[in-house]
């Protein structure tokens, strides 16, 4: 990351909250990050962290204003020197499938049972190359159908979602996502509805597409795992907020904030002895409306006596806990390293 | 023929595993198979069979774990279901300590409903969402007529503390709970009848990781607790690998490999199972460097039309002629480890 040009992708203090019956519900809650292009961030976090509201709001996929009003969107999201937030929902619109473009969990609600699969492809292209003649996009979709691995692509293109197997549908959405070279992708949950082989087949397949076109690829999931195999930064939310950014190599190696710990904690392992019981965090993730005060975690947290009080009445922000590798955390770093090293390293 | 089968197991109401024979497994399968009839046209002239579960055989010991991994489609959730009796078999045997329930009508099946419970997959469906948690939990003692000692109402509330829910809870609606909360809650209800055996298809994978890691502990305690004997079915690895005492490998139908867990997840015989765990993702970012990773190619073909031979020859790397002219049969590798392979792997480490 260079100082005077900004990065890539760069989203400063993020805020969305939806207006409910019940209240303000804070789905992110002041969330910075910065991307650039060629690399992978993946968002790691619980159901109800943030975590795919963050990705909707950077597409600009938020509904402008449904029957209980707008979901109130502040703070600042660049993306190649381009505000998106300010923008007006046309340029979004411009940008979104051009620029970036996003691939969904289920590619069966995800896609129009009633098109083919290369009429939902062509449509994408057209939209942003108006001087493209269909045939031509045809040739396209059927060239990036081929490219995201589809055998006999070009008898493919005119078979209809239904008549794909969950894993090609995947295959379909990455191509649909990717035809018109887009610089940042979004992918959310991409393989959390597929089997483990066919999963592997496509975290292959998106990392080699990235290699190749050079893209800024977002992932987001709650399987450690997975980013592991993908990211080159992580980034763990918890309660609409980030906890702990770092590099994948450090943040799963030292792992800083107790929430990760605990995550780390409570995933069963292959490639661990096995352990007779679990850890898993204790209580359940925090309701968006009535968020705890101070640390969101501190509830569930093992040690947040440690922090005289802190824990309940101050919230924690992202500091500098080793090189490029920051937690939000009360504890103090030595304090914390002595925890992970004395009871949390040899449970993991 | 009612009366003389229902008379054992309804004397049999205490948890403890109940060690009747010695080496007689608790629940016996042989040659389980389900097709699901294609059909065509106004006469419903059948063209074809969806060959769900294709033959399988295995056996659960009292008080140990059996679990049960194979990708969408390979039937283990069909197998669940016929096991609890929920779908009737298109052939094969069902035993369970000896009684032969395979073709049992709903009445003569419904004192075996006692010893027999299911945990469902989504806790969002499995509950009615009409009902109190009350009603839902203490269904089971009104419809099997069992009487309790201080009403059903302390015997749920009893049941919500023993899986770690709150007693208080009993008038509220599974709207007002949590993903984990109402997964302890159908597990409240499977327990109701102090059943020996409970069936469980994914208990887990609709949880976060950390509440994943709740119910598993909580399942565990259960059996040293109560004596249980389980049937884990799940698509995911390392879970069954934490929870399981033995583990069958299904794929298309069949069982592919059946071992003890240590033996299974050490040495994996069957190509079908060494790719699956070479699948897994791991989350230790230098590994994926320096490991080697099996990849399939391609998806699981049809149950409608399965492969000749070995139904996992058209994905395997090691398939020859033999594999698609003759079907292996399960057989027993080595002491405790059955593979169906002609070509097994890890076969001469040992």
């Amino acid at each position: 990351m260079s100082i005077n040009d900004k990065p890539f992708l760069s989203v400063r203090d993020l805020k969305v909250h939806f207006p409910t019956d019940d209240g303000l519900v804070k789905s992110v809650n002041g969330l910075s990050f910065d991307l650039e292009k060629g690399k992978t961030l993946g968002i790691v976090g619980e159901s109800g962290s943030g975590k795919s509201v963050t990705s909707l709001s950077i597409m600009g996929l938020h509904r402008a204003g449904g029957k209980r009003g707008a979901p109130q969107i502040s703070g600042e999201i660049w993306l190649d020197g381009e505000d998106l937030v300010a923008a007006g929902p046309d340029r979004v619109r411009k940008l979104r499938g051009q620029k970036m473009a996003m691939i969904f969990q289920d590619p069966l609600t995800a896609m129009h049972p009633y098109y083919t699969v290369g009429a939902q492809i062509v449509e994408g292209y057209r939209a942003h190359h108006p001087g493209v003649s269909k045939r031509e996009a045809r040739k396209r979709a059927i060239e990036m159908l081929d490219r995201v691995g589809i055998p006999q692509p070009d008898k493919r293109v005119d078979n209809y979602p239904h008549e794909f197997s969950g894993g090609m549908r995947q295959r379909a959405m990455i191509a649909m996502a990717l035809v018109n070279d887009p610089s940042l992708l979004i992918a959310d949950e991409p393989t959390t509805a597929l089997d483990v082989t066919v999963q592997a087949q496509i975290l292959d397949l998106i990392r080699d597409l990235q290699k190749e076109f050079g893209s800024a690829v977002i992932i987001i999931t709650h399987d450690l795992g997975v980013v592991a195999e993908l990211a080159d930064d992580i980034l763990v939310m918890y309660g609409g907020k980030p906890v702990e950014r770092g590099p994948a190599a450090t943040l799963f190696e030292s792992p800083e904030h107790p929430y990760t710990w605990g995550l780390l904690g409570s995933m069963p392992r292959l490639d661990r002895e096995l352990q007779d019981r679990l850890t898993p965090v204790k209580g359940t993730p925090p309701s968006l409306i009535n968020v705890p005060s101070g640390c969101a975690f501190h509830p569930r947290c093992p040690y947040a006596e440690l922090t005289g009080g802190r824990s309940t009445t101050e919230v924690p922000v992202l500091a500098e806990a080793a090189p490029q590798h920051h937690a939000a955390c009360h504890l103090p770093i030595a304090e914390r390293h002595r925890i992970f090293a004395d009871e949390i390293a040899p449970r993991l | 023929m009612t009366d003389s089968q229902t008379a054992a197991p309804q004397t049999a109401t205490v948890p403890a595993p109940a060690p009747a024979s010695d080496r007689e497994p608790l629940l016996r399968v042989t040659g389980l198979t389900r097709h699901f009839p294609v059909t065509k046209g106004l006469f419903k002239r059948q063209v074809g069979a969806v060959r769900a579960v294709d033959g399988i055989d295995f056996s659960v010991n009292a008080g140990e774990t059996l679990g049960v991994v194979g990708e969408s489609g390979c039937g283990k959730s069909t197998m669940g279901r016929l096991v609890t009796r929920l779908d009737e078999p298109t052939g094969g045997k069902i035993e369970f300590e000896g009684a032969d329930i395979t073709h049992l009508g709903v009445g003569a099946m419904r004192p075996y409903r006692r010893d027999i419970q299911m945990i469902f997959q989504d806790p969002y469906s499995s509950l009615n969402p009409r009902h109190t948690i009350g009603t839902i939990v203490g269904a089971p003692f009104r419809l099997q007529k069992v009487a309790t000692e201080h009403g059903v109402k302390k015997a749920v509330q009893d049941l919500l503390e023993l899986c770690g829910l709150s007693p208080e809870h009993y008038n509220r609606y599974p709207h007002e709970f949590s993903g984990g909360q109402r997964q302890r809650i159908g597990i409240a209800r499977a327990l109701a009848l102090k059943p020996k055996m409970i069936i469980a298809d994914e208990p887990v994978s609709a949880l976060d990781v950390s509440i994943q890691a709740q119910v598993v502990n909580l399942l565990d305690d259960l059996q040293q607790e109560l004596g249980l004997t389980y049937l884990i079915i799940a698509h995911d690895l390392s879970v069954v690998r934490h929870v399981s005492d033995r583990v069958a490998v299904m794929y298309l139908g069949k069982v592919v490999e059946i071992a003890e867990r240590d033996s299974l997840y050490a040495s994996p015989m069957h190509p079908y199972t060494n790719a699956l765990m070479s699948a897994v993702p791991v989350p230790d970012p230098r590994r994926k460097e320096r490991r080697e990773r099996i990849l399939l190619t391609g998806d699981v073909p049809s149950p409608l039309n399965p492969p000749s031979g070995c139904r996992f020859r058209t994905r395997c790397w090691k398939a020859q002629d033999i594999c698609a002219s003759q079907e292996p049969p399960l057989t027993a590798a080595k002491a405790g480890h059955q593979v169906a392979c002609h070509f097994p792997e890890n076969s001469a480490t040992e």
